[in-house]
């Protein structure tokens, strides 16, 4: 039935890529058979399904497979060897390092990894009859995590596949909450050559696939990007690990007081859960103003101001740092060298 | 049309339909859905402007996200906290010059949080379960009395009981609830709300309402202060500022707060007689109350009269607007000069245009006739002093308290329409009877 129709939609659409998303239990001659039948379709390629955590998993597929990255080799293995499709493969996010089974499915051969597949969740507990929603006679399960929370995740997992020395160039489909065209563009801009929408379409429908659409031309436009490659990857090379931040680097948040509409939720922020560096009142009369002396720069007034730019963060490249008293200085330095890291120290012992 | 002797007032000039409709909820109730879409709107401010306009300081921000966390009942014990007349303050209060002046979204976009329609949803959900969400302090064996069931009075009395104290309210009228009940206009507190709140309030216990009882030769301050420990004076006002134009006792020429009464109390508003043509004097709440109604009840021309600009108007551009849309015209700068009448009847009116120089209201010069067939006087009421037996001092007509609210006599307090310094709101005499109320309370028990 499904292979029926998908062989209609590729015949009716015979300019567009049609993909085939795949889930077979781990054994060969399944995998075989299905990669026949889906070549009968004439779509474009497969993706084998590496990552579905509810379901498919307990049955020995799905997540099953993808937690396990000598399976992930063998079966892509198996596919390439099946089929002249080109082979994506799925991954979980349901493991400690996404690096591992990006790895495996590279060494099987695959043609490229989409990540990452649903997130194990409870999404809810119905508290008048304590079992997890949706509820099934009484019961409930985890289920597959998705949508915009998941995005940041996404990125990621999909920006350490990039940078690995032994994944860096595998192509990568990238799929997580993308629900407009500046997040398809941010996954582009970590590498990815195609992005994957489900759960924005589920909540929408199709056509928001327009906005994202007509929203990444204008943008490329401005840009003057004339085709993906052209920004595909830029952002890669900006991912570091923390010990490399440069520690010289002083910014210092700052409120325009002409935006401001005096809601008070970066002083509530900073007072209550961050460094007490704002102050509530100015000769008595209320508002909002950032204290250098405590300022650390750690962004979170910028992340609860309401306002679209009202809270910036500006750097200091000369004279001294009101918090720490010490001049600032504009050479790059960090973590790995600093004085404070007990690891330096004994370096220089 | 046939011609009709004299002034054109009568009853009966709408359909039942009309009556029912041009009377119903000024802002129909928020439902569930519309109460979560609203209270997401909140930022959830630190020591949050709404809550600093409000005279009785509700943690606005507080209940608005209790009300969005699914815990309305939760929200109505935060806004109770502060105003146990919550209920009514939520349809009364004028939000747009209070609370809802003050949100910040309202910088941000010209759009407030709807503050008062989910008050009034909180309070509204709270109500219907009939539960008070307090239980009264262990009997002190204090007795109190108050005069007057009105905001103050009711406020006083309902944080009095909390604390353990017992309290008797003396209260004028036939019925508790001052000007909730026969002042405020129909349609902002429907379906009998104020006595229904009245209810809920005294629900507490401890709290003995006695209508019909005005302070008097029968019932003298003298005689409360010995009978109880403590007296807290709630009486509103009662006298009503005259024109100082000839022929203003005519027929045909009212007192705005009195047919406002009547109308409140009618069972029937069909059976109401309203004037063709109304020109109302004034430009407080009370007059746009007066006009608004007169146009539902089916009135052909309303005007009311201001002696000055539209900026000078006590009445918020809120309520000029609501007046202006239900067809009443507000004419500025003019004041009237006398009635004009017809063997005892009113029949019109002539007015001055005024201006202002250096600071000083005059008449122009300039006269104009408007006719009229009813006439209503909507210029501020006045304290009436006599009853107090000319114990207590006085501050501008008006009972002089300090910021506790004792009055000059040991053991009285103040507070409302008839204590100095107010503001003539609902939501003021609350407070103040509030205030009144810890006042009295720490007075009576020292040592806790």
């Amino acid at each position: 039935m499904n292979l029926r129709e998908i062989k209609k939609v590729k015949r009716e659409w015979p300019d567009r890529a049609m993909v085939v998303s795949l889930m077979v239990p781990c054994e060969e001659e399944p995998w075989k058979k299905i990669l026949k039948e889906v070549e009968d379709t004439e779509a474009d390629g497969v993706e084998l399904n590496f990552g579905c955590p509810h379901g498919m998993s307990e049955r020995g597929m799905g997540s099953a497979v993808g937690q396990v990255p000598e399976y992930i080799e063998m079966v892509a293995r198996w596919c390439k060897q099946h089929t002249r499709m080109p082979v994506i493969v799925k991954l979980t996010p349901n493991i400690t390092d996404i690096r591992r089974p990006a790895n495996a499915a590279k060494q099987g051969g695959a043609d490229a990894v989409s990540l990452i597949n649903t997130i194990n969740s409870i999404t809810a507990i119905d508290l008048d009859n304590f079992a997890p929603q949706p509820t099934i006679d009484g019961k409930g399960s985890h289920g597959g995590y998705c949508g915009p929370a998941v995005r940041p995740i996404a990125l990621s997992m999909v920006s350490e596949i990039a940078r690995d020395k032994d994944t860096r160039g595998l192509p990568i489909s990238g799929i997580g909450g993308i629900a407009t065209w500046r997040d398809a563009a941010e996954f582009i801009a970590l590498s990815c050559g195609t992005v994957q929408v489900c759960t924005a379409a589920m909540a929408y429908g199709f056509r928001i696939v327009q906005e994202m659409a007509s929203g990444l031309s204008n943008w490329m436009n401005e840009k003057g990007y004339r085709t993906i490659d052209d920004f595909r990857g830029l952002a890669v090379p900006n991912v570091t690990d923390w010990q490399y931040l440069n520690l010289n680097y002083v910014t210092k948040a700052r409120i325009d007081q002409d935006l401001c509409i005096k809601c008070g939720r970066c002083y509530a922020a900073c007072e209550d859960t961050s460094h007490q560096a704002i102050s509530a009142t100015k000769n008595g009369r209320r508002h909002f103003e950032v204290i250098d002396e405590e300022c650390v720069a750690c962004n979170l007034c910028v992340n609860v101001c309401p306002v679209d730019g009202c809270i910036t963060m500006e750097r200091l490249t000369a004279g001294t740092d009101p918090r720490t008293g010490k001049d600032i200085n504009p050479a790059y330095a960090n973590w790995t060298t600093h004085p404070n890291n007990p690891m330096s120290l004994k370096a220089a012992e | 049309m046939a011609k009709v002797a004299g002034p054109d007032i009568r009853a009966k000039r709408l359909s039942a339909k009309d009556y029912a409709a041009n009377f119903a909820d000024l802002h129909p109730p928020l439902d569930q859905h519309e109460a979560l879409v609203e209270s997401d709107r909140c930022y959830f401010c630190y020591d949050a402007p709404c809550q600093r306009a409000c005279p009785t300081g509700i943690d606005i921000p507080m209940f608005i996200r209790e009300i969005n966390a699914g815990n309305p009942k939760g929200a109505a014990k935060t806004i109770y906290d502060e105003n146990i007349l919550g209920g009514m303050c939520a349809r009364v209060c004028p939000t747009e010059t209070l609370c809802e002046e003050a949100c910040v979204r309202e910088a941000a976009e010209g759009q407030p949080v709807k503050i008062g329609q989910l008050q009034r949803y909180a309070t509204d959900t709270l109500m219907a379960t009939g539960k008070q969400p307090y239980i009264r302090a262990a009997s002190t064996g204090k007795r109190i009395a108050v005069v007057g069931a009105g905001p103050a009075g009711l406020a006083c009395a309902h944080r009095l009981s909390f604390h353990g104290h017992d309290v008797t309210i003396f209260e004028a009228k036939k019925k508790p609830g001052g000007l909730n009940e026969f002042g405020i206009a129909s349609y902002k507190t429907v379906n009998g709300f104020a006595q229904k709140e009245v209810d809920y309030i005294i629900s507490i216990g401890g709290i003995t309402i006695k209508n019909g009882k005005p302070l008097s030769k029968n019932l003298t301050l003298d005689q409360l202060r010995n009978d109880y420990d403590a007296v807290f004076l709630g009486m509103g006002l009662q006298g009503v500022n005259a024109l100082g134009a000839k022929h203003e006792d005519a027929d045909g020429v009212d007192d705005a707060v009195d047919y406002i009464s009547d109308l409140r109390q009618a069972n029937d508003l069909s059976k109401l007689k309203v004037g063709r043509r109304i020109v109302v004097i004034g430009g407080g709440m009370t007059a746009i109350d007066v006009a608004v109604q007169s146009k539902l009840l089916g009135a052909e021309d309303v005007t009311i009269l201001y002696r000055r600009g539209q900026h000078q108007m006590k009445a918020s551009a809120y309520e000029r607007e609501l007046a202006q849309t239900r067809g009443v015209k507000i004419k500025h700068w003019v004041m009237p000069k006398k009635v004009i009448a017809k063997n005892g009847t009113a029949t019109g009116l002539e007015c001055e245009y005024t201006e202002e120089k250096k600071g000083k209201l005059t008449g122009t010069g300039e006269t104009f006739k408007l006719e009229a067939d009813m006439i209503f006087k909507a210029i501020g009421q006045t304290f009436i002093a006599t009853p107090l037996g000319g114990l207590i001092e006085l501050d501008h007509g008006r009972i002089k308290i300090d910021a506790d609210h004792r009055t000059s006599l040991k053991g009285v307090w103040a507070g409302g329409d008839c204590a100095a310094g107010g503001q003539d709101l609902t939501v003021a005499a609350v407070e103040d009877g509030k205030r009144a109320a810890e006042s009295i309370h720490s007075f009576l028990t020292p040592d806790t």
